[in-house]
């Protein structure tokens, strides 16, 4: 992705950003480098949800006041915007607790096919049938499909990964066979930052009339993201990783799907007609919305988006794109780290995920919190991808577009901090 | 600063030179423990006769809060009854969950006390039980096999 346009104004976007001034640590200025776990929120979300709640709030699609009208006005055109933002049609999103949720929904969804009617016939697992992960999956796209392998029969593949910690995919037809019924693999790695060739993997699974499912967590925050473009059948992604709440995911899913799913999660707000023998349920996105929703969570992630659009998400990939080189570079340039993943930023996005030869993640983490340094330190719920790449865990630095070079720097200086403390460097 | 009240000085030495580590016959019982979060891991083998616990051996890989408090628990532990073993553990637990708050008996817990300034950080509490987490376990299955 390149981009023509002008730079981010940082400064005066940190400035929207009231916990990027605070201190920690007895006085340490705050340098948060774990947007990747959790970003922060600018004053203009906070302040529509409390306006939400001061002015509107209401339980949404139901109720016969002016309150209930005005919150589910507010609920249905954070859908929309949000859809809009996403390149996904309004009936197309789901909300959900979490992107979690979403993967859930999916592969409970498609467990639920087989005893559902003759339209859900093509989400039916049956045993032999196959389901393509990849190694580089986050836990939230992983153990919902291993669970759903061990309830139905089907059988669990996936791709490997190559030592530069990109997808092996020298033999995509060896993996994604006429078998396979579904294709779950992440847009952005969480832990390095390596996107995914969206293309490859839709046309291998589309060319055998599997399902694609797409970890969005990582993409739609960072940079412009079309799911009618990308052609996936279904994506998941998160409020709070994107400037929003958290308490909200969002699912796409393509509208034909989607009106053919089954339900997850059923009760109040999904059905159609209830009687004692049995119940017939809504059409999408309600049938997905089963029990109260969340609402100020909703509104929030819509004033996130349009804060979002207003910067400009081709200006924030770049940004981050700078940071990141930066880091690889500062952090490649000292001796004993190893930089885990790919060494270059091509196809990548903002996470640089390390290791610091005879420091701990866990001890170099907290090294870098008692200078303000904020990182995550573990495997990040990618245990599989740590295993492959010969890493027991790592100190991941994620950026977005309120971080600066200054902040690379202060993580560069925080490393040999940490290698100096534990007497190796 | 604030990093040094954590990392002791004999923290650090006993991640640097750990004592009875390695993993060795006889033993009753194993123990795995693994903290998720972080993926760190410990083997963790008791031999206890007549009641006393004669050795502990382990192996893992985690970080210097994880295999120093393992280290500290080997020096307690070994050669003392069982139930001063566990009288011990309860000690560095209560010490360990006290937010900083519990005065560490050092006739007790020796080294152990040093931990005191890890209680301050509760992420790191279960880094600093991970070791003797596996400890009670073990002891528990060689008493369940006895």
């Amino acid at each position: 992705m390149t981009t023509t346009a002008a730079p981010l104004d940082v400064t005066a976007l940190r400035a929207d950003f009231p916990i990027l001034s605070r201190t920690v640590r007895d006085g340490k200025r705050l340098v948060y480098l774990d947007s990747g776990a959790t970003s922060q929120r600018p004053t203009q979300v906070l302040d529509a949800e409390k306006a939400f709640l001061e002015q509107h709030n209401a339980a949404v699609h139901r109720g016969a006041h002016q309150l209930a009208e005005e919150a589910t006005d507010a609920y249905e055109g954070a859908r929309q915007r949000i859809a809009d933002f996403v390149g996904a049609d309004f009936g197309e999103l789901v909300f959900t607790k979490n992107a979690t949720e979403g993967f859930n929904l999916v592969a409970y969804a498609m467990g639920n096919a087989a005893t559902s009617g003759p339209e859900a016939a093509r989400f039916v697992l049956n045993p032999g049938d196959e389901i393509v992960v990849t190694e580089m999956e986050h836990h939230a796209n992983l153990v919902p499909w291993q669970q759903v392998a061990q309830r139905t029969g089907a059988v669990l593949k996936w791709f490997k990964l190559n030592p530069d910690g990109r997808l092996d995919l020298s033999d995509v037809d060896s993996v994604i066979t006429p078998r396979t019924k579904v294709v779950a693999f992440t847009h952005q790695s969480n832990v390095t930052g390596v996107i995914n060739p969206v293309s490859v993997l839709v046309a291998a699974a589309q060319k055998v009339g599997a399902i694609t499912v797409l970890d969005a967590c990582q993409s739609v925050p960072h940079g412009p993201v079309d799911f009618h473009a990308l052609g996936v059948d279904f994506a998941s992604f998160s409020g709070h990783k994107m400037l929003g709440p958290s308490g909200i995911g969002v699912l796409y899913g393509r509208r034909e799907l989607l009106e053919a799913l089954p339900p997850f999660i059923t009760g109040g707000s999904m059905i159609e007609l209830v009687k004692m023998e049995g119940s017939t349920f809504a059409p999408p996105p309600q049938r997905f919305e089963a029990g109260s929703p969340m609402t100020s969570q909703a509104v929030g992630l819509g004033a996130a988006v349009d804060y979002l659009s207003v910067v400009g998400m081709e200006r924030i990939h770049a940004h981050e794109h700078a940071l990141t080189v930066a880091a690889l570079e500062g952090l490649g340039s000292i001796p004993g780290v190893r930089l885990i993943g790919p060494q270059d930023a091509v196809d990548r996005g903002g996470a640089v995920p390390f290791e610091i030869e005879g420091v701990h993640p866990h001890d170099a983490g907290q090294v870098l919190d008692s200078l303000g340094i904020a990182v995550r330190v573990g495997h990040h719920c990618a245990w599989p991808l740590h295993r492959c790449l010969n890493a027991q865990s790592s100190v991941r630095a994620t950026f977005y577009l309120y971080n600066t070079l200054d902040e690379v720097d202060a993580l560069v200086d925080g490393v040999r901090e940490a290698q100096k403390f534990f007497g190796v460097a | 600063m604030q990093l040094q009240q954590m990392y002791q000085e004999i923290i650090l030495d006993h991640y640097k030179n750990p004592h009875g580590r390695g993993l060795r016959d006889p033993y009753d019982a194993e123990s795995f423990q693994v903290n998720p979060t972080c993926g760190d891991e410990v083997t963790l083998r008791v031999h206890v006769v007549d009641d006393v616990v004669q050795d502990v051996s382990y192996d893992g890989q985690g970080c210097s809060i994880s295999q120093a408090s393992t280290s500290v628990l080997t020096d307690l532990v070994v050669g003392k009854p069982v139930g001063e073993a566990f009288k011990k553990m309860d000690a560095f637990v209560e010490l360990m969950q006290g937010r900083g708050q519990v005065e560490p008996d050092e006739d007790v817990l020796e080294d152990g006390i040093a931990f005191a300034g890890v209680a301050k950080y509760p992420a790191r509490v279960k880094c600093a039980l991970l070791g003797w987490m596996a400890f009670k376990d073990a002891v528990a299955r060689s008493q369940g096999a006895a």
